[in-house]
């Protein structure tokens, strides 16, 4: 086996270790857990100005591939944190994904059939190079704190902020936050502390995970078999990662023997059966079985979960990190307002009315998915397999073949939103995230609209399609304007097509790039008011 | 839309047949199986959830449902 700890980080005092008596040091914000999440959340608060300090109970990266596969929306999120060209550069670029019954494709999909984004619809990458990427850019910006081996050990709520008790290798110390952020994943010892339940469903199948290296001459897609002549009445998915490393997940059933199953010599055969050769090194054996599950609530308090800390899915549709970060895009721009007092602590309720509707589609999506793979009873079974041989034949059967729906962005019902009041034939409605479309800057230089809206400062942007004089927005508010005779130039026409931008028309974007409103003709009184809205104001919770 | 359960073919005779006979002489997986396709096809054909929500739950009113309730009838006059 390959050593699997990819970067060891040193153990530093803190001064706030050294404090003595009763008086523990405070800070505005403090994140728990140095994952994907964890780090990108407070990457995502430093770039809006917050100090946040980030403990990690280990002082390592590493522990197996893991999270592989990374969506477009999470690589427009990392790009505005300055790090998804790495992530990008590295990563293997994909979206095809082909679908086998026994020896025959039954049908291939494309998550993303059209040009203009700047972002490609995945990228395949080791969670331990997705955070050392992360690690980097944090170790950017001074106004992170992070500290490994910081596990944090006990937890006492005040009303206007938390005490952590936190274990080092040096000794016990205590920190006080006015929020904490719990990223600290699957089995959070937050979770715990706050008395919260983690319920949902448990799938008895279990599955086999095992990224093996091998020079190989399959193309980047995902392949994925029900019932493949070498794991027979099983599924088998294969993946490219960076390195000529592949993942390949079979499923084993409800009976095998996990401790027997993982050892490599039992792992072998089986690879070698899919392969046809014995030629390639195991990089992590994995053997898992799934669960679906989510706390009632994500905000307890003073404490804030993010992440699997939160929710929890099956890996079929990459819904588990890519939903940690969009969890984190959704709260760092809440969590930044509210420390500086611009917000309501509604904004933060938003947070959870938000996310925890998204978090309930996943698991609806990873639920179907699992069901479909594992069939519960032999009804169940016969139907799938009617729907998979019909689907050789019939579209709408091949609709139905569920090898794992692919991560898309949320869109929020959302009390942050302003209802349309005019009339769109297309563009991303009130509680969706931003398209992205390719334009041209003044003197001909080619910009993303993903990039014009990450530096236009951070807040809310009025996002134009110019129509003569330009609308004065209210103070703070950013803007993007788009036409002849504005900044930015749509000479492919895709801005327009993309959002129905009539000339004159205007969208209101929040911080995350998620639409609050949009106008045919707007005036400042509305945009001001659509802008009060989604900060929490205007509107009462509960 | 809703289920429609007035009779909808011409010769319901005929239809009934035509399913008859497609079983004739399956073993009764290879039964399940064909029930199963169909089921699919014509699902699809409706294209409507509301409609295939009330034709399961009439099928099952009148079979699982049916069932379960007259077991527990005989049950009920065996203590009696």
């Amino acid at each position: 086996m390959a050593q699997q700890s990819k970067a060891q980080f040193g153990y530093r005092r803190h001064p706030d270790q050294d404090r003595a008596g009763a008086i523990a040091a405070e800070h505005p914000v403090v994140v728990v857990g140095a994952g994907p999440v964890g780090l990108s959340l407070a990457i995502d608060l430093a770039q809006r100005g917050q100090a946040v300090v980030l403990l990690d109970d280990a002082d390592r990266i590493g522990d197996g591939s893991r999270a592989i596969c990374f969506s477009k929306r999470s690589l427009e999120v990392w790009d505005r944190l300055g790090v998804a060209r790495r992530m990008v550069d590295k990563g293997v670029v994909w979206k095809v994904g082909k679908v086998f019954l026994g020896r025959d494709m039954l049908y291939q999909f494309d998550l993303l059939p059209e040009d203009g984004h700047k972002m490609p619809a995945f990228i395949n990458l080791q969670q331990y190079y997705a955070e050392s990427y992360l690690v980097d850019r944090v170790q950017e910006l001074p106004a992170i704190d992070l500290r490994w081996r910081n596990k944090v050990t006990g937890l006492k709520q005040h009303n206007d902020h938390a005490e952590l008790a936190v274990e080092t290798p040096d000794g016990p110390y205590r920190l006080r936050a006015q929020y904490v952020v719990a990223c600290d994943g699957a089995r959070s010892a937050l979770r715990g502390m706050v008395g919260a339940e983690f319920a949902g469903e448990v799938f008895e199948d279990q599955f086999l995970i095992a990224d093996v290296k091998m020079t190989a001459e399959f193309p980047t897609e995902r392949w994925f078999w029900f019932d493949p002549p070498f794991h027979s009445g099983q599924s088998a998915l294969l993946h490219r990662q960076p390195d000529d490393v592949w993942r390949i997940d079979l499923q084993l059933g409800p009976d095998a023997d996990p401790a027997v199953e993982r050892l490599p010599e039992n792992v072998r055969p089986r690879i070698e059966r899919m392969l046809g050769h014995g030629d390639f090194d195991f990089e992590w054996i994995s053997l898992y079985k799934f669960q679906c599950r989510r706390m009632a609530r994500f905000v307890h308090e003073r404490v804030i979960f993010a992440g699997d800390s939160a929710h929890q899915v099956s890996p079929f549709g990459a819904r588990g990190a890519n939903s940690g970060l969009e969890d984190g895009e959704n709260l760092a721009w809440k969590l930044a307002m509210m420390l500086r007092g611009e917000a309501p602590l509604a904004l933060l309720e938003s947070y959870q009315l938000e996310r925890g509707p998204a978090a309930d589609e996943n698991i609806r999506a990873s639920t179907r998915s699992t069901d479909f793979i594992a069939p519960h009873s032999s009804q169940e079974r016969r139907l799938r397999s009617a729907v998979l041989r019909l689907a050789a034949e019939a579209e709408f059967a091949q609709r139905m073949v569920n090898s794992g729906r692919l991560s898309v962005p949320a869109v929020y019902d959302t009390p942050l939103s302003s209802a349309d009041v005019d009339v769109w034939n297309a563009g991303p409605r009130p509680g969706a995230s931003m398209p992205d479309a390719p334009l041209v800057r003044g003197n001909g230089e080619p910009v993303y609209l993903t990039e014009a809206f990450a530096s236009a400062g951070g807040g809310f942007v009025l996002l134009e399609s110019a129509n003569g004089e330009a609308l004065e927005p209210p103070a703070g508010i950013g803007r993007i304007r788009i036409g002849a005779d504005a900044p930015l130039h749509d000479n492919a026409g895709l801005f327009a097509a993309r959002y129905d931008a009539t000339p004159g028309s205007s969208y209101l974007l929040r911080p995350d790039g998620y639409v609050a409103a949009r106008f045919r003709h707007p005036t400042p009184a509305a945009i001001e008011q659509a802008v009060a809205r989604a900060s929490g104001r205007g509107w009462e919770h509960r | 839309m809703t289920l429609s359960t007035a009779s909808n073919f011409a010769d319901p005779d005929a239809a009934y047949r035509l399913i008859v006979e497609a079983h004739r002489g399956l073993s009764e997986a290879q039964s399940a199986d064909l029930d199963a396709a169909l089921v699919l096809v014509l699902a699809n054909h409706i294209g409507d959830l509301e409609v295939l929500g009330e034709a399961l739950a009439l099928g099952r009113r009148r079979t699982v449902d049916a069932e379960q309730q007259q077991q527990q009838q005989q049950q009920q006059q065996i203590t009696e």
